[in-house]
């Protein structure tokens, strides 16, 4: 692999990292489940990097976060992250972010724009929902319609978010032509 | 984190990098379960006396936390609308006692440490295709970038408000992000150009 390509994996995770600056909000309603901001970089990083590498980037911040720096929002950090309800939505990051740059991938001959809103769409509310409806399941011993309905709360926040990662995808990309991977 | 090597040393610079990291892991996961304000406040009250006996170094390092206070009410406040004081409190004493014990590690650790103590972790994974050299450096830079994200947008949005005096647009945010693409591909090129990724294929050639 080359360095430009670890350099941006790595660029990709501190962005998530960073957006857990910004405050959450813990629903009472979704047994605890923060709303985050960082699901944003998730979404991007599939888009930016492609469905390897954004899955990488992914899986790097989750490694960073596990080692115990505390860069989840709400400044959570160590192990202690993965016997939480909300592991489920934490641990789905990774296949949200491969399934957003796959179809970001695969969507190449439409505009920047729409591409990349069904792109994170898919991944980042599609995929991410199943794992994190099976991680409420398994941890907070919900049964599925009870998962699914408080689950259920956080759809219009990730659309607006889906919304705004496909408008920094496509200014981003006009700025800067090789921004994403796979589109330069 | 560069310039850490540069810094006095102190009784935690001679503890070797493995140990910190394992006790920063440790003591995260024993803070989480953590809802009595009383005991927050006492783990807060031993790490300043860590900071307070690093003397004028460790005084210097708490006042460059002083930018992430704001953001601790903010996020203390809305918990505390949403879960009760008790919470607001617990969580905002949770955050800062993780920061402080966070930034003990990266004041009082170099980078190299950190890669070495990192490496032989990472080649038992060499297996899966993991190459330790590559994964160390990822690691280290995703800890040197998320201060330089959070400076330059700081900056920026300064910038931005002392011009116009309004709301910062979310075209700023996505010239933004093509800026910080940018920088990392410098990086990338500056990494070269110092022979990186001749030395990380010298360790087997396999990608990361």
């Amino acid at each position: 692999m080359e360095s430009r390509a670890i350099v941006r994996i790595a660029l990709l995770a501190a962005v998530i990292a960073a957006l857990g600056m910004v405050p959450s909000i813990v629903l009472p309603i979704a047994m605890g489940v923060p709303i985050t901001a960082q699901t944003l970089g998730v979404m991007l990083a599939g888009i930016i990097l492609g469905p390897r590498h954004g899955a990488l980037a992914v899986l790097l911040f989750l490694f960073v976060v596990l080692l115990g720096v505390p860069l989840l929002s709400g400044g959570r950090g160590g192990l202690g992250v993965l016997f939480g309800p909300s592991v489920g939505f934490l641990l789905g990051w990774v296949p949200a972010a491969f399934m957003t740059g796959l179809m970001m991938a695969r969507l190449r001959t439409l505009p920047v724009f729409p591409a990349a809103l069904v792109a994170a769409i898919t991944g980042g509310i599609v995929v991410e929902y199943a794992f994190g409806i099976l991680g409420v399941m398994a941890m907070a011993r919900m049964s599925l319609p009870q998962a699914l309905v408080a689950s259920a709360v956080f759809v219009p926040g990730d659309l607006l978010k889906a919304l705004a990662t496909a408008f920094v995808a496509e200014a981003s990309h006009r700025s800067y032509p090789a921004a994403i991977v796979s589109r330069s | 984190m560069m310039t850490d090597g540069l810094a006095p040393q102190t009784w935690l610079h001679r503890v070797p990098a493995g140990v910190k990291l394992a006790a920063l892991a440790l003591l995260s996961v024993l803070l989480v379960p953590v809802l009595d304000w009383r005991i927050l406040a006492g783990v807060l009250a031993i790490i300043a006396m860590v900071y307070a006996g690093f003397g004028r170094v460790g005084m210097t390092r708490l006042s460059l936390l002083r930018p992430v206070l704001p953001l601790l009410v903010i996020v203390g406040g809305v918990q505390a609308a949403s879960g009760g004081w008790n919470s607001g409190a617990v969580v905002t004493m949770r955050l800062l006692a993780m920061l402080l014990l966070a930034d003990v590690v990266s004041m009082t650790t170099t980078m190299s440490a950190l890669m070495e103590v990192l490496t032989p972790v990472l080649r038992l994974l060499r297996p899966l295709g993991v190459n330790p050299r590559k994964m160390a450096l990822a690691v280290a830079l995703v800890l040197r970038l998320v201060p330089v994200l959070l400076t330059q947008w700081r900056a920026r949005e300064e910038a931005w408000k002392a011009r116009s005096g309004r709301r910062v647009p979310p075209r700023l945010v996505a010239v933004f992000v093509a800026d910080i693409l940018q920088l990392a591909d410098h990086v990338a090129e500056a990494l070269d150009a110092r022979g990186f990724d001749r030395s990380a294929a010298d360790h087997h050639s396999s990608p990361l």
